[in-house]
């Protein structure tokens, strides 16, 4: 593509410390190759970006490869514990990794703002970079676009990924069989109340830090530990709710869960009264749901916990048939409930 | 956590639920409506009905912000946000309530109309601070929990000098929706609903206290325990309650004591007093016109009701017919009993209110409940 064309040397660098994106910047002409020059590729620095070409080009080795995309819009751009940039790539090597594959490659879109400051820029650029070598995967193709002032909210981001699925690994939300048991690989509702603790209106000081973090590493692990898992999702917007009742309705199955067995960090519950909100609704960014059968229990919770991002791990429940495909919960004082989807949007921009 | 863990104790739930079991006289029914929607709440997402023997029902009430306000009345904030120059601010939960002719502020919000969400009047205030070219009009709900902040934003207003904020009042009553229910002739036509006891409402009774309830205990015989919103404390609330019906007696007791008096908090309730007066007639969803049920903005404060100043007129509300939520809100249905339930009518796609807030006993039924219908 042509952001990526060979270097046309500019007279002045970028001003890093005040400048602002404008809209020569997504113009295609020199302005934008110096953006691409002098923020965009030592960020991202690996060899395929620095060929300059309109794409990029590597081998395929045998077997299934796996592809996901996602966009980014989250709200504010820096919060505790990450920010756009790194999530951005989170987002989409999770999504990739949730096959059980290992992510190789990204793609990144811009869309920026006019007036958008070039500092801000750099340090999300940045933040990519160190997201994506912490992932071990290579940003390899990219897109920058400026559009007006208003016409869109700073910056979003929109990464694309691919990987490659170890032979003899089949993981998919319809592979939930009953008498499987649920783990999760740490505490729930993390990123969402980080995002919003955040946003303007909602003052109260916390503590709380996003989860948001690269998965693939203790994907791998899990699938070394316990080949023949079935399921692994990561439950981001609409939380563990939502992403349990989508795999129950992928597999025809429903589910039993123990309320006293999910992890939640005690300030993030707090948050929760306060916001009135429901944990089991919140986004996570860092966290993983696996369902494997009964007899892999015991292994994957040890390969879990083994593993940094894993050190919380809990089995929450097992898989039950159910015609209704009913998430119920056992509720920590002895009744039982349903665990529902949410209905409508509980904070809009999240992710 | 501290202050929370010992009122969601499985062991303290259990020793309850065991008492209410050896208590309850098998020979009749206990009907005990929770007037409140943060009762409704815990009871479904604690399942607390599962701890209680059969015989014990537990009434859904209309004591649902959300739930109670009639369509007119949305209809009215849907004109007022669609003004040239107006932002809106409104608790995202009346975001989704469907008013007349399938509108609703989300669509109107699409449709161009500035519609913000808040989380307080005092965000409200600041967006007026913030925005001094637009107009802010709060959307102010709720029974008595939420209006003494309502009054304090009035009042911060007016020494501010605040030209460009004003509140669409409508605030409504407890103790005139339980009268309503225990005697109005709209009731009565409408289906008989045998209460035997009520749970009163928690943080409303921060707010009012004890003493309003008297009345009814006297008046109508029934009696009343106020119980805080964890589930040890509404177990502990219709142990009282079971304990009075199986004596005779017909009294206010206050399982809540570590919140609420019987004067309830003197300085809120100034503050309401100050800025507010009772409505000549409101109309609430489900139980009809009730006559002073609802406040209205003084007219030493009339530049600050929204509903003066833009002049805007009450039509009266158009519900979808086949929609149960009056009978439901009164508690002389239960949400299964309505033909719309889970099928046309979903927390997704609400045709009632009932549905929309997580109060709402059609919500909570649906979010909660519905497997306890599936297993039957």
């Amino acid at each position: 593509m042509n952001d990526m064309s060979p270097p046309r040397r500019a007279t002045r660098r970028l001003d890093l410390a005040d400048g602002r994106v404008d809209l020569t910047h997504g113009a295609g002409g020199r302005a934008m190759q110096q953006l691409i020059e002098e923020i965009f590729r030592p960020a991202f620095d690996n060899p395929m970006l620095a060929r300059g070409d309109d794409q990029a080009a590597f081998d395929v080795g045998a077997g299934r490869m796996v592809m996901s995309i996602d966009s980014f819009v989250v709200s504010p751009l820096f919060f505790p514990g990450g920010d756009i940039g790194s999530l951005a790539v989170h987002g989409t090597v999770n999504d990739v990794a949730m096959s059980g594959a290992r992510p190789l490659y990204l793609s990144a879109g811009f869309v920026i703002e006019e007036g958008f400051p070039l500092a801000e820029l750099q340090r999300i650029a940045r933040s990519m970079g160190a997201a994506a070598r912490d992932a071990g995967v290579a940003v390899v193709t990219g897109d920058t676009k400026v559009v007006e002032r208003g016409k869109a909210d700073r910056l979003f981001i929109n990464t694309a990924g691919i990987g490659t699925v170890p032979a003899g690994v089949d993981i998919s939300g319809e592979r939930a069989r009953p008498g499987d048991a649920i783990l999760v690989s740490g505490t729930m509702g993390d990123h969402g109340v980080a995002i919003m603790a955040q946003r303007a209106g909602l003052e109260f000081e916390t503590t709380i830090v996003s989860d948001s973090a690269p998965l693939n590493g203790l994907v791998a692990d899990l699938v070394a530990a316990a080949p023949g898992i079935h399921v692994l999702r990561d439950p981001t917007r609409g939380g563990l709710a939502a992403t349990l009742n989508e795999i129950c309705h992928q597999s025809g199955v429903g589910m039993r869960l123990d309320e006293a067995a999910i992890p939640i960090r005690p300030d993030v519950l707090g948050a929760c009264e306060l916001l009135g909100l429901d944990p089991l609704n919140v986004a996570n960014e860092g966290k993983l749901v696996a369902i494997a059968p009964a007899a892999d229990r015991d292994r994957l919770l040890a390969a879990m916990r083994a593993h940094p991002l894993g050190s919380d791990a809990m089995v929450i429940g097992e898989v039950i048939a159910d015609p209704h495909r009913f998430v119920r919960m056992a509720t920590r004082i002895g009744g039982e409930r349903i665990v529902d989807w949410l209905a409508g949007e509980q904070l809009p921009r999240i992710c | 956590m501290k202050h929370l863990d010992e009122y969601r104790d499985a062991e303290t739930a259990r020793r309850l639920a065991a008492a209410i079991h050896h208590e309850a006289n098998r020979s009749r029914r206990y009907r005990l409506m929770e007037f409140c929607g943060g009762h409704t709440h815990a009871i479904f997402r604690y399942g607390l009905e599962d701890l209680l023997p059969s015989n014990i029902e537990m009434v859904h009430g209309p004591g649902c912000p959300v739930c109670v306000l009639p369509t007119g009345r949305l209809d009215m904030a849907i004109r007022l946000a669609r003004r040239d120059g107006v932002v809106l601010a409104s608790y995202g939960d009346m975001l989704r309530v469907p008013g007349s002719r399938g509108q609703s502020l989300m669509k109107a919000k699409a449709d161009g109309a500035d519609i913000r969400m808040v989380y307080s009047t005092a965000d409200a205030l600041k967006l007026a601070q913030a925005n001094p070219d637009r107009h802010v009009i709060f959307f102010a709900i709720g029974f008595e929990t939420t209006t003494p902040p309502t009054a304090l934003a009035i009042e911060a207003a007016a020494r501010a000098r605040l030209d460009n904020f004003s509140v669409f009042c409508n605030h409504v009553l407890t103790p005139s929706a339980i009268a309503a229910i225990l005697e109005a002739p709209a009731v009565r036509e409408l289906g008989a609903v045998e209460i035997d006891g009520f749970l009163g409402p928690a943080h409303v009774s921060v707010v009012i206290g004890s003493q309003p309830y008297e009345f009814f205990a006297e008046e109508y015989r029934k009696p009343v325990a106020i119980s805080g919103f964890e589930p040890i404390d509404v177990l502990q609330s219709i142990l009282m309650l079971v304990r009075q019906l199986n004596e005779g007696r017909a009294e206010v007791e206050n399982q809540y004591i570590r919140a609420v008096t019987r004067d309830g908090n003197v300085r809120a309730k100034e503050a309401v007093s100050r800025v507010f007066e009772l409505r000549r007639d409101f109309e609430w969803r489900g139980l009809g016109h009730i006559p002073y049920s609802a406040l209205r903005i003084k007219d030493a404060f009339a530049r600050f009701d929204a509903e003066r100043r833009f002049d805007e007129p009450y039509a009266a509300s158009l519900g979808n017919e086949a929609c149960e939520c009056p009978a439901i809100l009164r508690g002389a249905k239960k949400p299964t009993d309505c033909r719309l339930f889970g099928r046309a009518c979903t927390p997704e796609t609400p045709l009632g209110s009932c549905m929309v807030s997580s109060e709402g006993a059609c919500a909570a039924y649906y979010t909660y409940g519905r497997m306890r219908e599936a297993a039957q």
